[in-house]
């Protein structure tokens, strides 16, 4: 089946006022930062959809398989185009609902005459049409409400355009429309989960992770590396900032009771987390911190730890079952990459007995025994910061193979 | 007469039975050994690398045979391949029935390994073929039962270049039963479109020194959700189906290998060559073309009436040639092979078979040497009859 076009259905942008512009100007860069390697696609945006035109047969079936990931889409449906003729329209109808399942579905002919010279009516065109749809898939039953199978033809000058297919996008809002934040990415099954559900919502992001080398291995970077590029395909790229975090670590083993070195940790990572984001200019800090899951993450916990900041910290999973997060993980693909099994700052100097319920008082107590200052700036200072999708540029496995 | 092992120049047709490794096959393999040789196994970062390397050579092989969402098992070659297939398919799927179906024309390691199956109680059913070769597809739907498992069609015939209906046997098979359908495409692949998805396979056998690879080098491809128990034991390397270390520089080269063959995989030249071959061969009244007209381009068979093909081999190749009498694996054997037998050649002709198979070193003036030396070589024998 050879498409002309795909028919790009906007989700909940139709309901913007006058932001509208921006977030259509938003997913079409998107999209097209998402085809840049198909050099023969286009691009028309429309008020209220948007058209994708590929020359090339292999571009269009690509870009029916990429659409599907990219946020702020509605819906999509690929369209054929043939000239305006009652039996050249007859022969597309056929090929456009032979590429679906027809098994037992109900049916319904649209027409949309806007060329009003074509030489029939809207009502002996869909007669026509319909009739001999059915007459080749005789397993079709015709319904005018709610039919499984819409064959919409739009008749316009420049010829007869076919569609029936309609393909879910996956909703939300373009990523980049509502604002830049910085992600904190443990590597663990939670906050890849909860950077998902944020660019969803229109959010670009860069990801903050922290290291303890030796303690944690090249392996659990690039663990987290592998998650920040499975982030990227959802519709924009994510730098990612490796924080070296041994010495900081180390120090507060030394100072803190081994019951409250988890809050005090942290209460530093944030610290370090929403230095940076200042520098990159981002809004919100966004954790995937679900509500008594482990011991850092209690109503109690979360306020000593928030104490260090008044940056709005987005927790997208807070209310969300573990069994769920789960889920959604494996359906976005980011599960498979979060259970490798490999240590990550957080499980390493991990307290036998981590406090629930840690007292603010006592935390400020032994903080003040040391200045950690001069350590925090020092970790912000000395931070790797990742292009990830730049890493497959260079490739030293495309000559052996 | 030449000495052993330092021939001046010798026209190579036993590609079928082994050919030479590209060079930059062997780059790669070398390039790979010195860079890649860490255990993929292994967590550490240069075993990491190893394992990325690897996947990358897999999912090359996997994009090649059109089987993107599936499945491939290294193996030591397509022997270790077609028994894992046979066996390990036929053991995993035991408890949906008994009864597996393959051909009477297979490769040993097929044939051997359904005998096997056959001591432990399982039932196979061996399509016979006609004089081309052929199985025949009506054969197949009446062999075709419920409780059939398995069901092991060979692409190509290693002998005489049959090409079976696969497409046709898939459509039957998935119609009829619930039976895994395998294929050893080991002579086809690079020769012929071979692809998991337009042939309706569930399983491929493929090995890497019929396409200028390297030896001890195979695979057994799987569809998605296709998984037989393992027939070896050890670590559980490659999902525990072939326990053993993977060697990540012979993925490398026989990935390269794989895309090199189906770059070069419209095989116009052998075509034209085998024409030649059969249009020379014609004017002989004692020899016989067993190859059937549109078989594989780059296999031809033909016998001698009443002589050893072992002499013909031994003709051809005082004058610079090389040819094989029917398979290497059975050409040891003084009875007629099994291929040979299965498609009922006439008592006179059953022992002069042999073979001539071609492979990318071979050129248009070599054909023309082989036509020369076949005229000499007919007089000869016309003349001590």
């Amino acid at each position: 089946m050879k498409w002309k076009e795909i028919l790009i259905r906007y989700g909940e942008l139709s309901l913007k006022g006058r932001n509208r512009n921006h977030f259509v100007r938003k997913l079409r860069n998107n999209i097209k930062g998402a085809m840049s390697d198909l050099k023969s696609i286009q691009l028309r945006a429309e008020r209220d959809r948007m058209f994708l035109i590929a020359d090339e047969e292999s571009d269009m079936q690509k870009a029916i398989e990429r659409l599907p990931y990219i946020f702020g889409i509605q819906s999509f449906s690929p369209v054929a185009m043939c000239e305006a003729d009652l039996d050249a329209i007859k022969e597309k109808a056929l090929e456009v609902v032979g590429t679906e399942d027809t098994a037992g579905k109900t049916f319904k002919v649209e027409i949309k005459r806007a060329d009003k010279t074509f030489p029939y009516v809207t009502a002996e065109l869909q007669q026509a049409l319909g009739g001999h749809v059915l007459h080749h898939f005789p397993e079709l039953i015709v319904q005018m409400k709610k039919p499984d199978i819409l064959l919409h033809v739009d008749i316009r000058k420049e010829g007869a355009f076919l569609t029936s297919k309609v393909y879910k996008g996956a909703g939300g809002m373009p990523v980049g429309s509502n604002g830049h934040s910085l992600l904190m990415l443990s590597g663990g099954i939670d906050s890849p989960v909860a950077g998902y559900l944020l660019m969803k919502r229109g959010v670009s992001i860069d990801a903050i992770h922290f290291a303890s080398p030796p303690y944690t291995s090249e392996l659990a970077k690039q663990k987290v590396m592998d998650l920040t590029e499975k982030l990227c395909s959802f519709g924009a790229p994510v730098r990612l900032h490796v924080i070296p975090f041994t010495e900081l670590q180390q120090a507060i083993v030394q100072q803190v009771p081994d019951n409250l070195s988890m809050t005090t940790t942290r209460r530093m990572m944030l610290q370090i987390a929403d230095k940076v984001r200042e520098e990159i200019g981002a809004l919100a800090l966004v954790t995937g911190e679900s509500l008594g899951q482990v011991a850092s993450q209690t109503l109690e916990s979360l306020t000593a730890i928030n104490e260090v900041t008044s940056t709005p910290i987005l927790r997208p999973l807070i209310a969300m079952d573990k069994l769920d997060i789960i889920e959604l993980s494996e359906r976005i693909g980011t599960y498979e990459t979060s259970i490798r099994p490999y240590e990550d700052c957080c499980t390493i100097f991990t307290p036998s007995n981590p406090k629930t319920k840690p007292k603010l008082e006592k935390v400020h107590r032994f903080e003040s025994f040391f200045d950690f200052q001069p350590l925090i700036e020092e970790a912000v200072r000395n931070r790797e910061v990742i292009e990830v999708w730049r890493q497959h540029e260079k490739d030293d496995f495309e000559d052996l193979l | 007469m030449r000495q052993k092992g330092r021939e001046i120049h010798m026209i190579y047709f036993d590609n079928s039975s082994t050919t030479r490794p590209d060079e930059s096959v062997l780059e790669s393999f070398i390039a790979a050994n010195m860079k890649y040789y860490a255990n993929p196994a292994s967590l550490h970062v240069l075993g990491r690398e190893a394992e990325a390397l690897l996947k990358r050579s897999k999912e090359q092989m996997l994009k090649l045979i059109d089987n993107e969402s599936g499945e491939v098992v290294l193996t030591s070659g397509g022997t270790e391949a077609n028994n894992l297939a046979i066996l390990g398919i036929a053991e995993a799927y035991r408890s949906r029935g008994n009864h597996v179906i393959t051909t009477q024309i297979e490769h040993p390691s097929i044939l051997n390994a359904c005998i096997k199956l056959e001591e432990i109680g399982f039932e196979v059913d061996y399509l016979a073929v006609d004089a081309q070769g052929l199985i025949s597809i009506e054969e197949l739907e009446k062999k075709l039962r419920k409780d059939t498992i398995l069901v092991s069609i060979m692409h190509v015939n290693n002998e005489i270049g049959t090409i079976q209906p696969i497409r046709q046997c898939a459509e039957l098979i998935k119609k009829s039963s619930r039976a895994v359908f395998h294929s050893d495409c080991v002579q086809s692949f690079g020769k012929l479109p071979v692809s998991m998805e337009s042939l309706g396979l569930d399983a491929i056998t493929v090995s890497a020194h019929k396409m200028n690879g390297l030896k001890n080098s195979g695979a057994l491809f799987l569809k998605k959700n296709v998984t037989p128990h393992a027939i070896n034991f050890g670590g559980g390397q490659e999902n525990g189906l072939r326990s053993g270390t993977v060697s990540v520089p012979n993925a490398v080269a026989m990935a390269k290998a794989m895309r090199m063959s189906t770059i070069h995989e419209d095989s116009a030249d052998y075509r034209e060559w085998r024409n030649l071959l059969i249009d020379a061969c014609s004017l002989y009244e004692n020899i016989r073309i067993l190859s059937p007209h549109h078989g594989a381009p780059h296999i031809l068979s033909i016998s001698f009436k009443s002589i050893n093909g072992e002499v013909a081999v031994n003709y051809f190749q005082e004058h610079g040639i090389i040819i094989s009498t029917s398979s290497a694996c059975s050409s040891k054997n003084k009875n007629a092979g099994h291929v040979i037998e299965a498609i009922g050649l006439e008592n006179k002709f059953k022992n002069g078979v042999i073979r001539v198979s071609f492979g990318n070193t071979n050129t248009k003036d070599e054909i023309a040497e082989f036509i020369k030396v076949l005229k000499s070589f007919m007089e000869l024998i016309e003349r001590g009859m």
